[in-house]
């Protein structure tokens, strides 16, 4: 647990760092609220994400269960629905609980199926129920959708956060590992694209996004990992790979999200987080990451 | 009204954060009476949520206006509508022509109280905006001096819509419009104020209907 402190007060000392910057900016009138704001929510979201994971797995647990429900909230305000999902809906909310409760039970096999078997099932059973054919495909197959990025997805930080400790290492260092990068790739991204951005990579899904920025992510995140792996088991080239790994899947998780919005029509997923957008503006990369780094490390050291 | 802001505090504002989450764009809502708030209606849920959007010291003051046939039907419903949320009743249909069915809200404008109207008349079908009755026009013709505030509420329709008991948690878009004051003649300023929410952009619902 003693690294899960160090790696607060890093994250405090590059936040104060970033707040510093700002400063000096807001000083030659080069700053902007917008960023002011970020750089707020940014000490906000790490207070809160190293207080509930210092707190034990219950506080860490609940963390990621209220964060795949507000995330689900928000997905749900936004999609196209017809009157009689509410149903639905409402199932899939109540599955959010038994997901968490899984992962607190360390019942594997359930939290791997529980969603992509059974409420992939038991949705379209309800939805029978109700007797509405009209639109029966397209809003069962949005909600399960919904269901599979926000909560099972999601939920593999949970899953990460209690892998078991082997030689003093356990889940809540690979945890923060995993964040710490994931938050990373999205910034190196942001400010390489910003510095050497030319060549837009998707410009029809999201125009902020260059060749640039995700090259310059891929080699920082990977140099990053390694600088971060003493929180891991990880040997020197498998730290770099999961840099890569983890720095390509952010940005795949990240335009996915992207490209919800385009459908829908919205520019960010909501105001909860001022400066970011919504929840699902934040947690976009992680969708992506937390379970492809999981399934990476239990194969590799489980 | 003690019990009014209890039961704002510890019953209706903690549900409506874990349940809806509030996000609130446009104007500020009006802290000091009188003034006219109003909105569309499509769910229970209206009225607590602006209502929740009050400060505290205010609350007592903001007086939702409804029916007294349906608010005040049962004791149950007349305690909670009447100490609980501190609605101004009204009755539908007056008895006789000498009626002045105005005259309640009036007296609310004068000792200084915020009234809440939902201009058509009843919930409509989710999503739907039903034609405007004038009753809050002209009541902003006998007090001209008194703002008159369109809120727009989205979200309410789909996390309990007329007809149904369940709560599904969506999250509730308050936008607060400018301070309209009347002028010209009733139907004109009916218009108006109804034309401020026929130019709102509509629900993505209803910009990508499922059966397309």
């Amino acid at each position: 647990m003693n690294t899960v402190f160090v790696s607060a007060f890093i994250v405090a000392a590059l936040l104060g760092i970033a707040s510093a910057a700002e400063a000096i900016l807001r000083a030659r009138g080069r700053s902007s609220d917008e960023l002011y704001q970020r750089i707020r929510s940014w000490w906000i979201m790490a207070a809160i994400f190293f207080a509930l994971i210092l707190s034990g797995p219950t506080g860490a647990l609940w963390l990621f269960g209220i964060l795949s429900y507000l995330a689900l909230k928000e997905y749900f305000t936004m999609i196209p629905i017809r009157q009689v999902d509410r149903r639905i809906i409402f199932w899939s909310y109540l599955s959010i609980p038994f997901q968490y409760w899984w992962i607190a039970d360390g019942w594997y096999g359930m939290v791997l199926i529980w969603i992509p078997v059974y409420l992939f099932l038991l949705l379209p059973l309800r939805q029978v129920l109700t007797g509405e054919t009209r639109g029966f495909l397209r809003s069962t197959g949005t909600v399960h959708w919904g269901l599979m990025l926000f909560v099972y997805a999601l939920s593999h930080l949970a899953l990460l956060y209690t892998l078991p400790d082997r030689e003093g290492i356990g889940g809540p260092e690979l945890l923060i590992f995993l964040v710490i990068l994931t938050e990373l790739g999205d910034i190196y991204q942001y400010l390489f694209g910003k510095t050497f951005g030319r060549r837009k990579i998707l410009p029809k899904v999201s125009p902020g996004k260059t060749v640039e920025g995700l090259l310059g992510s891929l080699i920082a995140t990977a140099l990053s990992a390694w600088g971060l792996s003493w929180l891991t088991p990880f040997d020197l080239p498998t730290a770099l790979l999961a840099g890569l790994l983890i720095s390509a899947a952010g940005f795949v998780g990240d335009v996915v999200v992207s490209m919800v919005k385009r459908d829908v029509g919205v520019k960010d997923t909501g105001t909860l987080i001022p400066g970011h957008g919504g929840i699902m503006d934040r947690i976009d990369s992680l969708t992506y990451t937390a379970p492809l780094f999981f399934h990476a490390v239990y194969y590799l050291y489980y | 009204m003690v019990l009014k802001k209890l039961f704002f505090l510890f019953v209706i504002r903690p549900l409506l954060l874990i349940f809806g989450g509030m996000r609130v764009s446009g104007s500020t809502l009006p802290t000091r009476g009188p003034a006219i708030v109003i909105a569309n209606h499509n769910s229970h849920l209206d009225a607590l949520a602006l209502l929740s959007l009050f400060p505290l010291e205010t609350l007592p003051r903001v007086r939702p206006v409804a029916a007294r046939d349906y608010f005040c039907s049962t004791p149950l419903r007349q305690f909670i509508s009447r100490y609980l949320i501190g609605i101004l009743p009204i009755d539908r249909r007056p008895r006789s022509h000498h009626a002045r069915p105005l005259e309640p809200l009036l007296n609310a404008l004068e000792r200084g109280e915020i009234l809440i109207i939902f201009p058509e008349g009843s919930r409509g079908d989710p999503g739907e905006l039903r034609p405007f009755k004038s009753g809050f026009a002209h009541l902003a013709k006998k007090r001209p001096d008194v703002p008159v505030i369109p809120v727009q509420l989205r979200g309410t329709d789909r996390a309990l819509p007329r007809n149904e008991a369940l709560w599904v948690p969506f999250v509730l878009e308050v936008q607060i419009g400018k301070p309209h004051y009347f002028s010209k003649t009733v139907s004109e300023f009916t218009q108006e104020i109804e034309g401020v929410y026929l130019h709102q952009e509509p629900l993505p619902s209803k910009r990508f209907p499922a059966s397309d």
